[in-house]
């Protein structure tokens, strides 16, 4: 099984033999579709400037941990950090994982821009992920009933979302309807009437409404400040402090460029 | 075969055969019997071999958490410390879409393989059958991206007039049906023909009346639901039934025509009209065809899993009421595709070989579906032969 995602993967990231132990000609990315648009704009970035190949994959950050402890992939982008079982089945595997820190994150939770709710405490969110608040009157909206929408188990937004807001121990109930990509809760939440979900900060438009949490808009300010509360970091992880070509990708969040980019895409610079 | 390859240049070259020559064609026609044999156990040695890899990674599931949470509990939590694994609810989402969507596929896949093959003429089939086998040929994520962005917002928009629309249209035709077929009954007992038309006629308009307030009834009913959530399951038995269709259409409407011009106007001969012979003389030839192509296009809807795994909703969890089509539902395919990303190192084997298990149900499932039809096939052949 292992070794035919490895092969997938290869075949996906058109980067055979782009392994740890191999010399980097290619940058392998895979991991979280949050970082997704930054790890994209990056490669793209790196590309022109330095000729070197990049190329990105998005397949959840679970996914992203997976490949860089079975040495796919190079760099492993995660929207939230390693877990202790995943640091421990990498040191079995020789590899060392180094978190590094690209940019900050708001989760930001949304509605439909139909919807009158302006803001939502954690606690309601809370209660309304685990079911105990089902229609939108119990939190001064309309009388109709709630549409849940989360992401799915390999999501670090998920982890991160259920960390941070619906609070260790509560379960989400069983009839939360689950989406694959943050592209797909905007569709969704955005089509739907009667529906709350959350997105990476980059991903809300005018196609969908956030909501302040406890009062506060999510925003880059907020952010960056602390005040937002459902804020978290998004990591590149390498296998060993990174060098070379690794490390000119992975610092490119400190230069101007790339401070530019994470901006420009509406995520927040440390 | 292979004996016939082999025998046939050198009958017509010499009659009497040398010893080497023999030799030769004997080695050739054993050759060609191993390959056939290679070739054929092959496909068999793939279907054991993935049930052994399947059965290998889901039987330390059942050791670690043992049957019964797996098949009675509803509660699916994977990713929780400690994990829940209560499948019932997710079976049960396959099992009804399944059954949703053979409900709107089977009828509609039949009436249009009958009309295929005994009612339109050659030069329509010819162009209609590879038009409807098209449908087969579209990729299913098209079918999930036309699901998650035309039909759910469509059903959450317009769904209680959409379901009006569907009933009139699928109910008229049947009620119609009753109503002729009810008048004559009643009034078929009755000598006087002029009587007998009269009182046909009074019944029909009578029951007419009944009928069309029925529908009246159910439509302003249906009208009035509001659907929470497009991406539902009956969303997804709609995509479904348009996915079996083109198999269904497809080998039912070739069993319908192995059956034979022969049979057809034998049944015309003894004064049959075009109704009876279909329904009384072809149906029943061809049944076991049928049923082939029924079984088929149940496993494709079945073992689908991008259109569930995008527009199911896939929330683990049992409607309310039962039966209910409205609500978003999570399916054993779309639950393997969306959780192995992170099954395998993270939260200890469990996670990881509680998705073999689902695995192995599907194989088990749809090899039990092959064997039963396969049984119902031998059976009506036998049946047909005998009489």
């Amino acid at each position: 099984m292992r070794r035919k995602l490895v092969l997938l993967l290869a075949l996906f990231s058109f980067a055979p033999g782009a392994g740890s132990a191999a010399p980097v000609k290619t940058i392998v990315l895979d991991g979280s579709t949050t970082v997704g648009p930054i790890a994209k704009s990056f490669a793209t970035y790196f590309t022109r400037k330095y000729g070197v190949r990049v190329s990105v994959s998005e397949s959840g950050s679970g996914n992203g941990a997976k490949s860089l402890i079975n040495g796919s992939c190079s760099i492993a982008t995660l929207s939230r950090p390693m877990k202790s079982a995943e640091l421990a089945a990498a040191r079995t595997k020789g590899v060392n994982p180094v978190a590094n820190i690209v940019a900050m994150d708001g989760l930001a939770v949304v509605l439909h821009p139909g919807n009158p709710v302006r803001n939502l405490t954690k606690a309601q969110i809370s209660s309304i992920y685990s079911g105990r608040i089902t229609n939108w009157k119990q939190v001064g909206g309309p009388n109709s009933n709630i549409v849940v929408i989360q992401r799915e188990s390999n999501s670090g937004t998920a982890e991160s979302f259920k960390d941070l807001v619906v609070g260790k121990g509560v379960q989400i109930k069983g009839s939360a309807e689950t989406q694959s990509s943050n592209g797909s809760v905007k569709n969704r939440v955005s089509s739907t009437l009667t529906a709350i979900g959350y997105l990476g900060l980059g991903f809300v438009d005018r196609s969908v409404k956030a909501v302040s949490v406890n009062g506060v808009m999510p925003d880059v300010k907020t952010v960056r400040s602390g005040t937002y509360p459902v804020a978290r970091p998004l990591y590149f992880y390498t296998n060993g402090q990174p060098a070379g070509v690794i490390k000119q990708f992975v610092d490119l969040p400190k230069t101007e460029a790339g401070k530019g980019m994470i901006s420009e895409l509406g995520f927040v610079n440390r | 075969m292979a004996e016939e390859r082999g025998g046939n240049p050198t009958r017509t070259n010499t009659f009497v055969v040398s010893d080497r020559k023999r030799s030769v064609q004997k080695a050739v026609k054993t050759a060609g019997e191993l390959l056939l044999l290679a070739l054929a156990s092959f496909v068999a040695i793939v279907v054991l071999f993935i049930f052994y890899f399947v059965a290998r990674d889901a039987v330390p599931f059942f050791e670690l958490r043992g049957f019964s949470e797996f098949f009675t509990t509803t509660e699916w939590y994977p990713a929780d410390d400690p994990g829940k694994f209560g499948a019932l609810s997710i079976i049960y989402g396959s099992l009804m879409v399944t059954m949703g969507s053979a409900l709107i596929a089977v009828p509609m896949g039949i009436a249009a393989a009958i009309c295929l093959s005994d009612i339109l003429p050659f030069s329509i089939r010819q162009y209609a059958k590879p038009v409807i086998e098209m449908l087969a040929a579209i990729p299913s994520v098209a079918y999930g991206f036309f699901a998650l962005v035309v039909l759910a917002p469509l059903l959450q928009d317009n769904g209680g007039p959409l379901l009006m629309w569907a009933w009139w249209i699928l109910a008229a035709p049947f009620m119609v049906l009753l109503v002729v077929v009810l008048a004559d009954l009643v009034t078929t007992r009755i000598e006087d023909s002029a009587r007998r038309k009269q009182l046909n006629v009074v019944l029909a308009v009578l029951f007419g009346l009944l009928a069309a307030f029925f529908l009246y009834r159910v439509g302003t009913l249906l009208h009035a639901v509001e659907i929470l959530t497009g991406t539902n399951a009956l969303n997804v038995s709609i995509i479904l039934s348009f996915m079996a269709l083109p198999t269904i259409v497809s080998v039912s409407e070739d069993a319908l025509q192995a059956v034979g011009r022969d049979i057809r106007e034998g049944s015309y001969a003894l004064g049959a009209t075009r109704a009876e012979t279909i329904v009384k003389t072809v149906l029943p030839a061809a049944s076991s065809g049928i049923l082939a192509a029924v079984i088929l296009g149940i496993m494709r809807s079945l073992g689908e899993t991008m259109v569930v795994w995008m527009a199911s909703g896939n929330s683990a969890h049992i409607p309310e009421p039962w039966f209910n089509y409205l609500e978003a539902i999570r399916t054993l395919t779309a639950t393997i595709a969306g959780d192995m990303g992170e099954a395998d190192q993270v939260t200890g084997s469990a996670r990881y070989h509680v998705l073999f298990a689902m695995g192995l149900l599907l194989l088990v499932i749809s090899f039990i579906c092959n064997l039963v039809s396969e049984r119902i096939v031998v059976r009506q052949r036998k049946i047909l032969s005998g009489q």
